[in-house]
């Protein structure tokens, strides 16, 4: 299989999630219910994560630092 | 597969056999009387060969393989089904309330208070999946159905509801879906030229059942034809194959007997066996563990209440099973039926004329005695380019279905011409004709066979079935992709024949190749499956290591 340009590419994977996912014995306008379902879903997704995803990856990142970050001193200074 | 690794157990032991032939554990006792010992450990799954005791039943390997799904597959099929089955209710309902026009079958408004007719999932399954893709389906040949066809194309203004006739013949279009083994459906040759001087002898209608003024010379020439053919000491000859089946089986049981039949048989098999209101027992497909269980439980425990012994015990298999492609364990099987002395049916459909160097099917594939199987049943269709069946075994067995099985006493007897085709082609296979036009066509279909399934397994894609057998399912599993495939290859002047629920699991959906003898190399070759189709699901190590011995 060589794709000569990157429309023919994008054409195959479309095929291959139209066979997949069984939308391609649908009619038209089913096809466009079903997409438009799902990319509003995904299009939902990247937006919560692109805008939550950071906050909550910092407030994790503390809470563990907070937790394990005074431990070392005083253990070192216990053994020596 | 090397005999020795077979012949050991999984846990180490070899085999030692005792001196009446039983076998035994470590430290002397006999371990049970069970013919078929079934493996301790756990065996790799899927890869289906003979073990340790039956090996020596077998005179040449038996490779069937049947790959497991992968699991990512399964995943992907059912959340397709979900996404199809949504969309039906969807579409249930906008029918349901007026909003588009209904094209299907319906109840009338007299009918809506009483049972609903069509709510259960056959139907459901019908009209929101079947008929989104059934134009792969009954579609029209004009031609004689031998290795290239002639389709008339059709068309339809509201997907698949309707179709209209564009007016164009599809010509030559490649015939992988007719059961035409040994190509003998053609409209010249010898077979033609003495089925027309049959016509012109008795006409083609018969106008009666054989019992009563129906049963012509040509019949008794046919019937001692296929007695010789077979190997069997009489045979006797019906106008149709499933009716063979369906109305014979209950003439030969009744109330008191039990017949065993394989989980995969076909509908006229079970048909006859349900008709004759006999028990019946399922196996599981080609498993002689699971036979042998029922077998020794139907013995030890007689009829259900009574528990008196049962009249006589049938055993119902399949030469080739056509969904699967997997040819029946015949040396197991008439083991166990003269070890507990049962009787068997053995339906040849698909296996007479395509399997063994002789062509007279399975019994000649696995070197063994016609006399050992009971009733052998077979159908005229497939090899040998007619119509109709046929039963053979022993003279008193076919006197007694003369007189007592409705196909003879009730149905039109085999018209003329077709009996003729029968005869001609038979004694083509059998080389009586004087040329090697026979075995040239059975060498041809085992090579054509041999090529065609390395050939698609080179290209990764999972078949199952045994090497030998002619009918080839290759595997596709998602319900778009059935119809996808059907369409893309009729472009390609392809026409194949694609099989879904409910004829097979339903994940498991599958297009099925027939080779024929008809068919050269050159149009073998044409059949070329691209990578757009994601199926080659062959496990990744498999493949290379075939790849690496092919180069070798």
């Amino acid at each position: 299989m060589n794709f000569k340009n990157l429309r023919e590419y994008l054409a195959w994977l479309y095929y291959q999630y139209l066979l997949i996912t069984g939308i391609y014995v649908l009619e038209p306008w089913e096809k466009s219910i079903f997409n438009s379902i799902l990319f509003s879903v995904i299009a939902m997704v990247i937006y919560t994560s692109y805008v939550f995803v950071p906050i909550h990856v910092r407030l994790a990142l503390e809470f563990f630092t907070r937790m394990f970050g005074g431990q070392p001193e005083s253990t070192m200074t216990l053994m020596t | 597969m090397t005999e020795s690794s077979v012949n050991k157990l999984l846990n180490g032991d070899s085999c030692r056999r005792t001196s009446n032939g039983l076998k035994t554990s470590k430290n002397g006792f006999v371990k049970n009387h069970c013919l078929l010992q079934q493996p301790h450990k756990y065996r790799r799954p899927r890869d289906k060969q003979p073990h340790g005791s039956c090996e020596a039943l077998y005179k040449k390997p038996f490779v069937e393989s049947f790959e497991e799904t992968p699991l990512m597959v399964a995943v992907l099929t059912y959340m397709g089904y979900g996404i199809l089955t949504i969309f039906g209710y969807l579409r249930d309902f906008l029918r349901q309330w007026n909003i588009e026009k209904r094209h299907i079958a319906r109840e009338r408004d007299e009918q809506k208070d009483f049972v609903p007719l069509y709510q259960d999932f056959e139907n459901f399954y019908n009209r929101n999946l079947y008929i989104r893709i059934r134009d792969n389906w009954n579609r029209p040949v004009c031609s004689v159905p031998g290795p290239k066809m002639d389709l008339i194309e059709r068309s339809t203004p509201n997907y698949n509801w309707t179709f209209e006739y564009t007016g164009r013949v599809l010509k030559d279009v490649l015939n992988l879906g007719s059961y035409n083994y040994l190509g003998f459906a053609e409209n010249k040759g010898p077979c033609a030229d003495a089925a027309i001087e049959a016509t012109q002898a008795y006409g083609v209608g018969v106008g009666s059942t054989r019992c009563e003024m129906g049963n012509l010379d040509i019949h008794e020439e046919l019937e001692q034809l296929v007695a010789r053919f077979l190997g069997v000491e009489s045979s006797m000859a019906f106008g149709m194959g499933f009716a063979t089946n369906s109305m014979n089986i209950p003439a030969l049981t009744g109330k008191g007997c039990l017949i065993l039949s394989d989980e995969l048989n076909h509908a006229s098999l079970v048909l006859g066996a349900r008709l004759s209101s006999s028990t019946i027992r399922v196996f599981k497909h080609n498993n002689m563990q699971s036979l042998e269980k029922l077998l020794r439980d139907a013995i030890v425990h007689g009829q259900p209440r009574t528990h008196r012994p049962w009249k006589k015990i049938l055993i119902v298999v399949e030469g080739i099973y056509s969904m699967e492609g997997s040819i029946v364990r015949l040396p197991e099987i008439i083991a166990l039926k003269k070890h507990y002395k049962a009787y068997l049916y053995l339906d040849e459909a698909h296996s007479i004329g395509a399997l063994g160097p002789n062509g007279k099917g399975v019994v000649d594939y696995f070197g063994l005695d016609p006399k050992d199987v009971d009733i052998m049943m077979g159908t005229f269709t497939k090899s040998f380019g007619a119509a109709g069946g046929y039963i053979g075994g022993k003279k008193e067995l076919i006197d007694y279905l003369r007189c007592h099985s409705h196909s003879a006493v009730y149905a039109t007897s085999m018209s003329p011409p077709v009996a003729q085709q029968i005869i001609t082609s038979m004694k083509i296979i059998m080389g009586e004709d004087g040329t090697t036009l026979g075995a040239d066509r059975l060498r041809q279909l085992h090579e054509n066979t041999t090529y065609f399934r390395r050939k698609l397994h080179d290209m990764g894609l999972i078949i199952y079935g045994n090497e030998d057998s002619p009918v080839i399912p290759m595997m596709l599993y998602m319900p778009a992709k059935i119809g996808a495939f059907g369409r893309q290859m009729l472009k390609k002047n392809i026409g194949i024949v694609g099989v879904g629920f409910p004829a097979t699991p339903i994940i498991e959906s599958r297009a099925r190749f027939c080779v024929s003898a008809a068919h050269t190399r050159e149009m073998l070759n044409t059949v070329n499956i691209s990578d757009s189709w994601q199926s080659k699901y062959v496990r990744r190590l498999k493949y290379i290591n075939e790849t690496l011995t092919y180069y070798k």
